[in-house]
């Protein structure tokens, strides 16, 4: 029931076509760009943090294998255990594993767009195991059976009317109400007695520190503080590419996420896990592990330029400022990430067959690359992606999943064409006198473009002409 | 994208310039009126009559071989050291910024950037090279301007355009809402995406419209063709002139058509 | 699963990357270390955060706890079993509210901590004056949860640990050659904007903190 990357223009459409959606998140964008142009009021400022981050992570990933085992090697001293997932079934059979050798039924989650990624509730689910968003976004959209829209303000597109709704069909004892913290507070009560008994606490990564073995996370609930101190069990779930070599690679690139995603100086909350509870402790969990998981993250990582893509703090500014995102928002990509750094990494993680309309589903306006932290060249890699989508593998150039997939001979044929008249100015002349004279004859109707516009009209003399007369 | 500061020459004695097929077969009286700006300017321009298309579509379309091979047969078009002056942000950019892309590496790598680094857009030369000083004969009125996402975001130019309105007494700037979002065109995002595109480009036509400016000012063709094609199909009598156009006919007194 | 632990690293080797150096260009981090300046900072961001801030001598502490805890009708207070204020929380709260001390593994007394406890007390490891936020370095005399779970935390601060920012206080206390299983940065109350992107407060943590100030210097 839940959308799919192949079902793109139909998913798209639908959401432009519902107002409400479509308010929901032009009000959402809005807030979220005012909050971050607060919080970089200065623009040498934001471009001096914005080049330490991606100077930091650019290092990071040129040592990726290395941090990897660095990390592991410090997490081990440190008492958490470490596991390693190749794809979405692996991280999800290890997991039933850790929860079912605890005889674990119930598992509490902090936000984790990994764990959405590998579909770890469903995964859980067909294991008897009941696994709980615990973070209030997370929370509201599991109780509708739906996905996030927004990697982080994960219920976004609903307003608080549909929040009231959801509440009122789904938690007993709700007395119907449009305040918000009456709202909140229902979801707290909720959630509370979860947080008290269940085993397993689940999270995500934000940093993992190869130097000291560390997990940080970021929020604002307390919710990931929560799901890592009190139940017994904290399983960590993070991509490879989320290590940092040194503790002090942290707080430029803390700063830079809290400011492009919601424009906060700092959150409320950044929680540093370097294991678990101590003999002498009297809480936090009694076992840490972290699995990491590639899931098609080496595929970007092996070509030079896609490699750029790991570098995302998920940060969420690129769907923020995107004029695509804010008319149809993230439910309608099919994908986990959605926005423009889910059409960069999707492919990865995908296959590039399944997501092929993504990259194109882009006007290249650079929105997205000019408020990225860690200035990923977004609207290159979306280039870069349209190019593998039309094109068998090439040698010297690693091969991309689904690589070619969106090739077509009449396509090919067309652009041959168009190169053959731009080169040859001779035919170009024709083409345009052509159109030009003819100009009576274009049709009126011109496809998609007349869908909403006049066709245009060509002039009645190209500039040519006009200049060779100009010179007489 | 490199987020250097471009540094400027100082002014040429002569410059080519590079038209755009839109302008070429939509709007050839903007590329007469920008080699007329250019020539009160003070500079002698050289219009190279084999120009055709700089290849963008191929590119942004993924024909990345299409495009190189278009991109060669473009720039064997202006073997002399002057300076490449384009009527517009998008194709600017492509022969500015893409081109070096598309050939980084390549044994042609060094002449391709000494290409890149000739190609100025039109208002970027006018106002960082010319430093040209207009003179408004024209009756006051007031325009709202739509500055293209590549003149935006890869060419840096936004601010040009702006100070070249500025420059003129009578004519009042109009700010519109979400003046920095793309219309909706792209390209062939327009006819690939065509629902998402008319949702950005209903978006800008009303933002614009919304301004009760008298008239709509671009400095690109392509996004123009979008927006003057939305106003026209909503039976909006507001259609945008060209920025050389418009400057022109204030420096002489007239309303531009 | 060292099979898929030894494949992934030997595509990421395949790639060859050449290591980088370390290149750390500057950026700007508010680092004024004027006491007094500091002070204002973390004061004004704290409350900005809707903290609720109170500066004293620390002979008033004691006093200034008792009136707090009065006004907030505060009965019964979990607090640590050590610490650099346990004495004096402990005479604080000597007939103006039931101390409850943790003495035990959270597993036995989880319910009462969720359910009957109205606020927790803690000492703060130092403070950041950039982002108004106090760092708490848990351990067994006061453990994590006492700042998480009960919904009102108090956080007693000397202002003598403030430090300007937090790469600076990294780097003056070494923190990368030891870290504690939990070091935690709190710059307010537990908050949320999912709703609609309206901000409401006591999400999961507490829904108030008090943030008590010993100007010691």
């Amino acid at each position: 029931m839940h959308n799919k990357p192949q079902l793109f223009h139909p998913q798209a459409e639908a959401a432009l076509a519902n107002p409400e959606l479509r308010a929901n998140f032009r009000g959402a964008m809005d807030y979220l760009r005012d909050k971050r142009q607060t919080a970089f009021a200065d623009p040498d400022e934001e471009s001096a943090i914005r080049d330490r981050s991606e100077a930091i992570r650019q290092r990071c990933l040129s040592k990726l294998p290395t941090l990897l085992e660095q990390l592991e090697a410090n997490c081990i001293a440190n008492g958490i255990r470490v596991h390693w997932a190749e794809n979405a079934e692996q991280a999800n059979a290890l997991f039933a594993d850790i929860i079912q050798s605890h005889g674990g039924t119930l598992a509490v989650k902090g936000k984790s767009m990994v764990s959405e990624e590998i579909e770890l509730n469903h995964a859980m689910a067909k294991e008897g195991i009941d696994c709980l968003e615990s973070d209030m976004g997370e929370y509201i959209v599991q109780l509708g059976d739906e996905t996030p829209s927004h990697i982080i303000m994960p219920a976004i597109h609903k307003n608080k009317q549909q929040v009231a709704d959801l509440f009122a069909e789904h938690v007993p004892g709700f007395k119907h109400s449009l305040d918000v913290d009456t709202l909140i507070q229902t979801g707290r009560n909720v959630l509370r007695e979860k947080f008290r008994s269940a085993h397993i606490g689940v999270s995500g990564v934000n940093f993992a520190v190869a130097e000291t073995g560390t997990l940080c996370l970021v929020e604002n609930e307390g919710n990931g503080r929560m799901c890592t101190t009190v139940p017994e069990v904290h399983i960590a779930i993070t991509g490879i590419e989320k290590v940092v070599e040194f503790l002090a690679d942290v707080p430029p690139l803390f700063s830079a996420l809290t400011r492009s995603a919601t424009g906060q100086t700092i959150t409320t909350y950044f929680n540093m896990i370097s294991g678990p509870r101590k003999s002498d402790e009297l809480d936090g969990p009694k076992e840490v592990h972290l699995v990491l998981l590639d899931n098609g993250r080496s595929q970007a990582f092996v070509d030079e330029e896609m490699r750029k893509t790991l570098q995302c703090i998920r940060c969420g500014a690129c769907m923020n400022h995107c004029p695509v995102y804010t008319r149809i928002g993230g439910h309608a990509y099919g994908t986990v990430y959605p926005g423009p750094i889910g059409k960069i990494i999707s492919p990865h993680l995908m296959g590039l067959e399944a997501t092929q309309d993504l990259p194109t589903a882009s006007s290249l306006c650079g929105a997205c690359g000019e408020v990225c932290p860690v200035r990923i060249p977004i609207p290159e890699l979306l280039q870069r992606l349209r190019r593998e989508a039309k094109q068998e593998p090439r040698p010297g150039v690693p091969a991309l999943r689904g690589q070619g997939a969106a090739k077509s001979n009449t396509e090919a044929f067309v652009w041959r064409s168009f190169s053959l008249l731009t080169r040859y100015p001779v035919l170009y002349r024709m083409m345009s006198w052509c159109a030009t004279r003819l100009r009576g004859l274009m049709p009126s109707k011109l496809g998609p473009w007349t869908r909403c516009r006049t066709a245009p009209r060509p002039a009645a003399r190209t500039l040519r002409e006009l200049m060779a007369e100009r010179k007489k | 994208m490199s987020s250097t500061i471009r540094i400027y020459p100082a002014k040429p004695e002569k410059v080519y310039v590079y038209a755009t097929c839109l302008v070429d077969m939509f709007s050839p009286q903007s590329g007469l009126d920008a080699i007329r700006l250019l020539e009160l300017a003070g500079v002698e321009v050289i219009y190279v009559p084999k120009q055709t298309c700089c290849g963008q579509p191929a590119y942004s379309s993924g024909y990345e071989e299409d495009a190189k091979t278009t991109a060669l047969s473009q720039m064997d078009l202006f073997p002399e050291p002057w300076p490449v002056i384009v009527l517009s942000g998008s194709c600017g950019g492509m022969m500015h910024h893409h081109y070096r892309r598309l050939f980084a590496g390549s044994e042609r790598e060094a002449a391709v950037n000494q290409f890149c680094d000739r190609v100025f857009e039109l208002t970027e030369f006018l106002v960082q090279v010319c430093r040209i000083r207009l003179q408004d004969q024209g009756p006051a009125t007031s325009v709202v301007l739509h500055t293209s996402c590549a003149a935006r975001r890869e060419m840096k130019v936004h601010v040009t355009s702006r100070q070249l309105l500025g420059q003129l007494d009578k004519v009042e700037l109009r700010e519109q809402a979400y003046e920095s979002e793309c219309c909706g065109f792209g390209g062939t995002f327009s006819v690939r995406h065509p629902a998402i595109s008319e949702a950005m480009v209903q978006d800008k036509t009303r933002h614009l419209h919304d301004t009760r400016a008298e008239q709509l000012i671009s400095a690109d063709w392509g996004c123009l063709l979008n927006i003057n094609g939305a106003m026209e199909y909503q039976g909006k009598d507001l259609q945008g002139t060209h920025l050389a156009t418009f400057l022109l006919s204030r420096m002489e007194g007239h309303n531009a058509q | 699963m060292s099979t898929a632990r030894n494949a992934i690293l030997h595509r990421l080797r395949q790639a060859q990357v050449k290591p980088l150096p370390v290149n750390n260009p500057d950026y700007p981090v508010w680092d004024n270390t004027d006491r007094n300046t500091m002070l204002s900072r973390l004061t004004e961001l704290l409350q900005q955060n809707h903290a609720e801030v109170i500066r004293l001598n620390p002979g008033e502490l004691i006093g200034t706890l008792k009136s707090r805890i009065e006004k907030m009708g505060l009965k019964r207070i979990a607090t640590g079993t050590g610490g650099d204020f346990h004495a004096e929380i402990t005479e604080a709260l000597a007939g103006c509210a039931e101390q409850l001390p943790f003495n035990q593994p959270l597993e036995q007394w989880k319910d009462e901590l969720f359910n009957r406890v109205d606020a927790g007390i803690t000492g703060c490891h130092g403070a950041i004056a950039a982002t108004g936020t106090l760092v708490l370095w848990p351990g067994s005399a006061e453990p994590r949860t006492l700042s998480l779970v009960p919904p009102c935390h108090i956080a007693i601060l000397k202002a003598s640990t403030l430090h300007a920012n937090l790469p600076a206080m990294m780097a003056d206390q070494g923190w990368a050659g030891g870290m504690p299983t939990n070091l935690l940065l709190i710059s307010g109350p537990s908050k949320t904007a999912d709703i609609q992107q309206t901000l409401a407060y006591g999400a999961h943590g507490p829904k108030q903190l008090l943030v008590l100030i010993l100007e010691d210097a």
